[in-house]
C-alpha cells in the first residue's frame, strides 16, 4: 500500500523541481535578480536614535535608486535591503555580518560607530565581503589595510587637523583673545581618539590645553565638570561627545553661567544638529562647529531635507552621510557592473563618484579612505545652522569670540 | 581641588543628584526590600513614567510639578495590575520566577518604547529648566532643588503609610511572616499588589521631579537601576530612611569621586562604599540585623 503512495509523492516533487526550474529562467529574463546589500546600523540600545538616523537614510536612498530604475548596468535589477542591528555592541555588529554573509549579500553599508565599524569591517575581510562605512569617524578602521573596508566621510584625524587650523585662522584674525582650552570628552573610541589628537596639536598653535576631561555614556550630570570649568575658566570648551551628554553639558554650563570665548566642537554630537537648535535654541547659540555636513549650495541636499523633514525627521549628518554612502554602492555596481563581491571591490578602488551633494568632488580611494572627503565648520545663528568655512561654502560670516 | 568655592557646589550638587536616586530606590526598597520582589522592570517602568510625564506635557500642556497628581495615581493603578494580573501569576509564588518575570517585562517595555517613540532622546523645555539659584558660591538648579524638597517629603509619605496605616501594617506583617499574615485574615496578594503599585508611584513622583532637567528615550531607566539597587543595600533593605540618606550619600560620593578621581571614574567610589558596608555592615546602614 504504502509504495505507490511513495511513487506519487516522488513524482509529485520530481514535477514540481522541473517546473520550477524550467520557470525561473522565465522570470529572471523578466526581472533582474536584484542585488542583496546589508544595511547594518545600532538600532537598539545606546546608539539607536543615530542608528535609526543612519537606516533611515540608506532606505532613503535604496528608494530613490529603485525609483529610478534600480541598477542599469545589471538590467535594471533593484537593490534590497537586509537589516541588521547592531544592538550599539561590536559583537552584535559581527554577528549580524555573519548572518548578512551566509543570506549572500554583496556588500554592507553601516556601522555608524567607530567601535562597531572597526568589529564589522573586520568580520566582513574574512570574505572578501565589500564594507562601506557611513560614519565610523576612527582612522584604525581604515588604517588596518583591509581590502573590503571604503570610508566614504572623513576621518576624526582629518577633522581635528581641520578644526585647529580652522580656529587659528579665526583666533589670529579677532586678535588672538583665546589662549586656554579645556576639552570634554566622551570615554570611547571616538572621543578619546579626538581628545588625544587635539591635546597633542594644540600646543603646537600656542594654545595651553588645561583639562582634559572624560566622562561615561551616559553621564548623568554635568554639574562637576563645568564646576571644574568654572575653576580652571577656559578662553575656549572643546566638547567631543554624544547627543546625549553635549546637550546636557550645554545646558549645564548655561546654568551655571559659564561663557567662555568660544564653544568650539569636533565632530560635536548635539553641536549642529537642528534637534538641539529646535530644543535649545538660546543654549545652541554660537556653536562652532566641525563636523560632517553637505554642500549647502546644492539643491539636492535642500531637497532631501525637505523630504527627511516631512517624515517628521530631523535632517542630521547620519542621514545623509548614509544616504550618500548607499549612492555611492549603487554607483559602484553601475560601474562594476557585476554584483560579485571582489568586482564591487576593485570598482570602488578605482571609483571617481561625483553624482552627490557633499563637499567632497569626486571620490578617490586611498588605502580605502576617500581623500577628498572633509568636514565642514558651521555655527548657529539666528536659529539655524550656517556654514561658515570654508569660504566655497561659506553662508555666513563666524562670530569669534562670541563675546568681545 | 579642595577650594570651598569648588567643594561646596559639588557636595550640593551631589546631594540634590543623590535626591533623584533616592526617589528611585525609595519605591524599590519597598518592592525589594519588603517584599523581596527583585524588580528588573523598575528601571523600565521609570522610563515608561518619565515618556507620560512628556506626553502629558507637550499634548496636554501639563506643567510636569502638575503632572505629579495623575502620574502617581497612573503608576499606582499600572503598578497593582501588572503585579495582580502578570507577576503573581506567571510567577506562582517563586522568587526565582519574579526575577525572570520582571527581567523579561523590563525588555518587552523597553522594546514596546521603542516601537512606539522610536530611540528619539526627548526633553521638554519650561520656564524653570534653565533656571538656578545661587546658594553661597553655588549655582543649583531650581528643579534639582524641588527634586530635594520631593525626595524628603515623598520619603515622609511612605513612612506614615508604612507605620501610621492599617496598610502599612499589613505590609510590615507580609514581609515578617506570609502565612502567618494569610492566616489572620490579611489578603496577601492584595498587599503585594498594593505594595508594588505604591512602589511604582514612587516612580512617578521621581519622573515629574525627574524631567524638566533630564530627558528621556527607551534605554534611560538602565542608567539609574544599579544605582537604586546599590542603595537600597546601603540602606538597609526596606528601610525608607536608609534609601533617602543612601540616596543623598551615593550622589556625594559619585561628586566627589568625579572630582577628584575624573568623571569616568566618579563612580568608583559609590562602590567601595558599597563594598565597605557589605564588610562591616552587612545589615545596610539603617537595616536591622536577621
Amino acid at each position: 500500500m504504502s509504495a505507490p503512495t511513495l511513487n506519487r509523492r516522488r513524482f509529485v516533487a520530481q514535477t514540481g523541481a522541473a517546473a520550477t526550474a524550467l520557470a525561473f529562467p522565465l522570470v529572471g529574463g523578466a526581472q533582474p535578480k536584484p542585488v542583496r546589500v546589508g544595511v547594518l546600523h545600532p538600532v537598539t540600545g545606546a546608539l539607536a536614535y543615530s542608528g535609526q538616523q543612519c537606516r533611515e537614510g540608506a532606505l532613503m536612498a535604496i528608494e530613490d535608486i529603485n525609483k529610478a530604475g534600480g541598477i542599469k548596468a545589471l538590467g535594471g535589477a533593484k537593490i534590497e535591503p537586509l537589516l541588521g542591528d547592531a544592538q550599539s555592541t561590536p559583537a552584535a555588529g559581527t554577528a549580524e555580518v555573519e548572518k548578512m554573509n551566509e543570506a549572500g549579500v554583496s556588500a554592507v553599508v553601516g556601522a555608524y560607530a567607530s567601535a562597531i565599524c572597526l568589529a564589522t569591517t573586520q568580520a566582513a575581510a574574512k570574505y572578501n565581503l565589500p564594507h562601506i562605512v557611513d560614519v565610523g569617524v576612527a582612522d584604525q578602521i581604515v588604517e588596518r589595510g583591509l581590502k573590503n573596508t571604503f570610508r566614504f566621510a572623513p576621518g576624526y584625524k582629518k577633522c581635528a587637523e581641520i578644526a585647529l587650523a580652522n580656529l587659528h585662522v579665526l583666533n589670529t584674525a579677532a586678535g588672538k583673545p583665546a589662549k586656554t582650552v579645556m576639552i570634554i570628552h566622551e570615554e570611547s573610541l571616538f572621543g578619546t581618539g579626538t581628545a588625544n589628537l587635539l591635546a597633542r596639536e594644540l600646543p603646537g598653535y600656542g594654545y595651553e590645553v588645561k583639562e582634559v576631561i572624560k566622562h561615561a555614556n551616559p553621564t548623568r550630570d554635568f554639574n562637576n565638570i563645568v564646576l571644574r570649568m568654572k575653576a580652571v575658566n577656559p578662553d575656549i570648551v572643546i566638547p567631543a561627545n554624544y547627543y546625549n551628554e553635549y546637550a546636557l553639558l550645554v545646558r549645564t554650563m548655561q546654568q551655571q553661567k559659564v561663557e567662555p570665548k568660544a564653544i568650539y566642537s569636533v565632530l560635536g554630537g548635539a553641536a549642529s544638529s537642528y534637534k538641539f537648535v529646535k530644543e535649545f535654541p538660546q543654549a545652541a547659540n554660537g556653536i562652532i562647529d566641525c563636523n560632517h555636513w553637505f554642500n549647502p549650495r546644492d539643491k539636492r541636499s535642500l531637497d532631501l531635507k525637505k523630504r527627511v523633514e516631512a517624515k517628521n525627521l530631523f535632517y542630521s549628518y547620519e542621514v545623509f552621510l548614509t544616504y550618500t554612502a548607499m549612492r555611492l554602492l549603487a554607483d559602484t555596481l553601475e560601474r562594476a557592473k557585476s554584483a560579485d563581491r571582489a568586482a564591487i571591490v576593485s570598482a570602488l578602488e578605482t571609483s571617481t563618484f561625483s553624482d552627490h551633494f557633499l563637499p567632497y568632488g569626486p571620490t578617490k580611494f586611498v588605502n580605502g579612505q576617500n581623500a577628498g572627503a572633509q568636514p565642514l565648520m558651521t555655527q548657529v545663528l539666528d536659529n539655524d545652522i550656517k556654514v561658515i568655512v570654508p569660504r566655497d561654502y561659506r553662508q555666513a560670516d563666524p562670530v569669534f569670540p562670541l563675546k568681545a | 581641588m579642595l577650594d570651598f568655592g569648588i567643594l561646596f557646589p559639588a557636595v550640593l550638587n551631589g546631594l540634590t543628584t543623590g535626591a533623584v536616586y533616592a526617589l528611585v530606590a525609595l519605591g524599590l526598597t519597598l518592592i525589594y526590600g519588603v517584599l523581596h520582589i527583585i524588580n528588573f522592570a523598575h528601571g523600565a517602568a521609570l522610563m515608561m513614567a518619565l515618556y507620560g510625564v512628556y506626553f502629558l506635557k507637550q499634548f496636554l500642556g501639563l506643567d510636569p510639578y502638575l503632572a505629579l497628581l495623575p502620574m502617581v495615581a497612573l503608576m499606582f493603578v499600572g503598578g497593582y495590575a501588572l503585579q495582580r494580573g502578570i507577576i503573581n501569576r506567571a510567577s506562582h509564588g517563586k522568587d526565582e520566577n519574579i526575577l525572570l518575570v520582571t527581567l523579561g517585562l523590563s525588555i518587552v517595555l523597553e522594546n514596546i518604547a521603542l516601537l512606539a517613540f522610536k530611540s528619539d532622546t526627548r526633553s521638554i523645555e519650561t520656564a524653570y529648566t534653565l533656571a538656578t539659584v545661587a546658594i553661597g558660591p553655588a549655582m543649583i538648579a531650581v528643579p534639582k532643588l524641588v527634586a530635594f524638597a520631593g525626595a524628603l517629603v515623598t520619603s515622609a509619605v511612605l513612612l506614615w503609610i508604612v507605620r501610621g496605616t492599617d496598610l502599612g501594617r499589613a505590609i510590615r506583617a507580609v514581609a515578617r511572616e506570609k502565612h502567618g499574615a494569610r492566616l489572620v485574615g490579611i489578603d496577601v496578594d492584595h498587599v503585594y499588589a498594593m505594595s508594588f503599585g505604591i512602589g511604582l508611584a514612587c516612580l512617578g513622583a521621581a519622573a515629574c521631579f525627574l524631567l524638566p532637567a533630564y530627558y528621556v528615550n527607551p534605554q534611560v531607566g538602565n542608567g539609574f537601576v544599579l544605582v537604586a539597587f546599590t542603595i537600597v543595600v546601603l540602606g538597609g533593605m526596606g528601610s525608607f530612611a536608609g534609601a533617602l540618606l543612601g540616596g543623598l550619600l551615593i550622589g556625594v560620593v559619585e561628586s566627589l569621586g568625579g572630582l577628584w578621581f575624573g568623571e569616568s571614574l566618579g563612580q568608583i567610589g559609590i562602590f567601595l562604599l558599597f563594598i565597605a558596608v557589605l564588610l562591616f555592615r552587612p545589615q545596610g546602614l539603617f537595616g536591622t540585623k536577621g
